[in-house]
């Protein structure tokens, strides 16, 4: 891939400054946040957006900025998101090249186990893994990558089986190549492509799902905050002071369409044979 | 095509068994039993009244036959207990079952009624800028996160009466406008995201069959636009919209647990977080059955559709979202 042909796309361009701007954030609230982000202040409680105070996106009803623990929450949400997503692809890739490659009884059993996970809708089989498992940080990682299994695992198979048939396959193996030679060199770089437009597209609904537990009460506990949870607080109070629902809210849209337009771009990058549709 | 059926019913019995094995066990792995939460909240019991406590709680028999017996119960429609009401799970569910059914397939009909045409407009917009900006639009329905615009709803619309439900539920039978006019804007926030997913999918499948020959003969016999478009055009792009929609009521579903939290709508999602929140767990296992039942039969359903509308069944599996 040239530079000149992912410049010339806009879409995967505009998603990965929306991303890069989040890591950014992420770097720069190590070292530097506008306000402490936990530190109670009765005194300026749900305080409006203004330039004067300092306070550039208000405050919470506990008197804690608003901007700052949207940006100790990237943090978070970037961690999980990426956590789960890494958890998802390993061992649903991993489960799926395994049963694509092998086939026979393993293929059936394996795509048998996803068939069930699927019979889940996404965001209830998390909601049920959390109840399970009690509301911690790391659970939510363990939550989505659950759901993520099957749905790597199902496309990475696919994509093994159609890799598989190709003439360089069977050259290569009369050529005298061993199984491992055939699945490193030939199967898995050829399946790269559809695994690489999933994960993009895993980790924006990855935010949205960790978002949506969180909003719950059942995912990232306060006082840490996440955006999910500050979005949980401010239904209290949000018809007085609008802006501690309106701000966490842009920042989890904002980062989701950068993962989506980061992977919707990709595809059209990597994926020739869908240029013309897309 | 009844053989057909046949054997796509066939192989749900597979599939329930092994959700069955996950509700039962997963909830198996939770620290402590059902017993012990419950008596939590009570004074000690004696020794007898432990063994007849075990006995109702199903705890005095190995993990493996306590799982047949509970689905021998299942299977005559008994689901358990709730730990907090005592009462029969399975009619507390039924009840609350009408409410997120209504609000999934409003939230689908909403979906379908705003992806299919703007869908249908967007792949009539060739030039460069127009297809960058739909895009871009899809991109941004998929990103939009369904209690967000719930909690804008409420805060745009808190002064208008009737639209927004909050605590004065009414029930369809009772006053069926009343019911619809507050159900719209929990639905519409279930829905953009599917809406948008739609569009995407019409998009694509419109340009795909546009470039058919049959469409090139249609426009050379000289038909208007407007008539290739919508009859010829549309009628075979339909389809594989029809089986993303189909496949995607998971996402619906889900979104239905979450908004009617935000707008304290009294369906099964609520009741489900409830038992959550109340570490309910015969309740948790009844509703995550149930609803996970409902969504097979829904893809189910999806793909007989698919094979009746088009006869040349493709038995692989199209994309789903969530």
């Amino acid at each position: 891939m040239k530079a000149p042909a992912f410049a010339r796309n806009s879409i995967a361009l505009s998603g990965a400054i929306i991303v890069g701007l989040y890591l950014a954030i992420v770097v720069v609230s190590f070292f530097w946040l506008p306000f402490d982000p936990v530190k109670m202040d009765s005194d300026h409680s749900l305080e409006a957006p203004s330039i004067a105070s300092g306070h550039l996106c208000g405050t919470d009803e506990y008197g804690r900025d608003i901007l700052s623990r949207i940006m100790k929450g990237t943090f978070v949400s970037l961690v999980i998101s990426l956590s789960a997503t890494a958890m998802g692809a390993v061992i649903g890739v991993t489960m799926g090249v395994w049963a694509g490659f092998l086939g026979g009884r393993w293929d059936h059993w394996l795509m048998r186990a996803a068939d069930v996970l699927f019979s889940f809708p996404s965001l209830l089989l998390a909601i049920f893994v959390m109840a399970v498992l009690g509301e911690k940080t790391w659970n939510v990682v363990v939550a989505i990558g659950i759901v993520y299994i099957p749905q790597f695992a199902r496309i990475s198979r696919g994509a093994i089986l159609v890799v598989k048939t190709n003439e360089f396959v069977r050259a290569a193996r009369s050529n005298g190549a061993g199984s491992g030679f055939i699945l490193f060199r030939h199967l898995l770089p050829n399946i790269l492509v559809p695994i690489i437009v999933q994960v993009s597209l895993s980790l924006s609904v990855a935010i949205l799902l960790e978002s949506s537990l969180s909003f719950l009460g059942l995912g990232v506990q306060p006082p840490e905050p996440s955006w999910g949870n500050m979005l949980s607080a401010a239904r209290n109070v949000m018809v007085i002071a609008p802006w501690t629902a309106v701000y966490p809210g842009l920042a989890i849209v904002f980062l989701v369409l950068g993962f989506n337009l980061l992977g919707d771009g990709l595809r059209d990058l990597l994926d020739p044979r869908l240029k013309n549709i897309r | 095509m009844g053989r057909y059926i046949a054997k796509r019913l066939l192989s749900l019995v597979p599939v329930l068994f092994g959700v069955s094995i996950i509700v039962f066990f997963l909830v198996r792995l939770i620290p402590g039993s059902a017993l012990q939460m419950y008596l939590g909240t009570q004074v000690e019991a004696t020794p007898q009244q432990m063994v007849e406590l075990k006995r109702i709680f199903g705890e005095d028999k190995p993990v493996p036959v306590l799982y047949v017996e509970w689905l021998g119960r299942l299977l005559r429609g008994d689901f358990g207990y709730s730990l907090r009401t005592g009462r029969p799970v399975l009619p507390d569910i039924l009840a609350r079952l009408p409410i997120s059914l209504e609000l999934t397939a409003l939230a689908l009909v909403l979906a379908l009624a705003i992806g299919i045409p703007q869908g249908i407009l967007a792949s009539l917009q060739r030039n460069p800028i127009g297809d960058v900006a739909n895009r871009m639009l899809g991109l941004l329905g998929l990103s939009l996160p369904q209690f967000w615009l719930a909690a804008l709803m409420v805060l745009l619309f808190s002064g208008f009466r009737g639209w927004i439900p909050m605590g004065n539920y009414v029930r369809f039978f009772a006053h069926p406008l009343e019911n619809l006019r507050m159900m719209i804007l929990p639905s519409l926030a279930i829905g953009v995201g599917l809406a948008a997913v739609i569009m995407r999918y019409t998009r694509n499948s419109m340009l795909e069959v546009m470039q058919m020959d049959y469409i090139r003969t249609a426009k050379a016999k000289g038909l208007k636009r407007r008539s290739v478009i919508l009859r010829h055009a549309l009628k075979n792009a339909i389809l594989p919209v029809i089986t993303v929609a189909g496949f995607n009521t998971g996402y619906l579903i889900g979104g239905a647990i979450v908004i009617e939290e935000v707008f304290a709508l009294p369906g099964m999602g609520r009741l489900a977080l409830y038992a959550i929140y109340q570490r309910d767990y015969p309740l948790i296992q009844g509703i995550v059955l149930f609803i996970a039942a409902i969504f097979v039969l829904v893809n189910l359903a999806t793909d007989l559709i698919y094979a009746v509308v088009d006869p040349r069944i493709r038995l692989d599996e199209p994309g789903r979202r969530a």
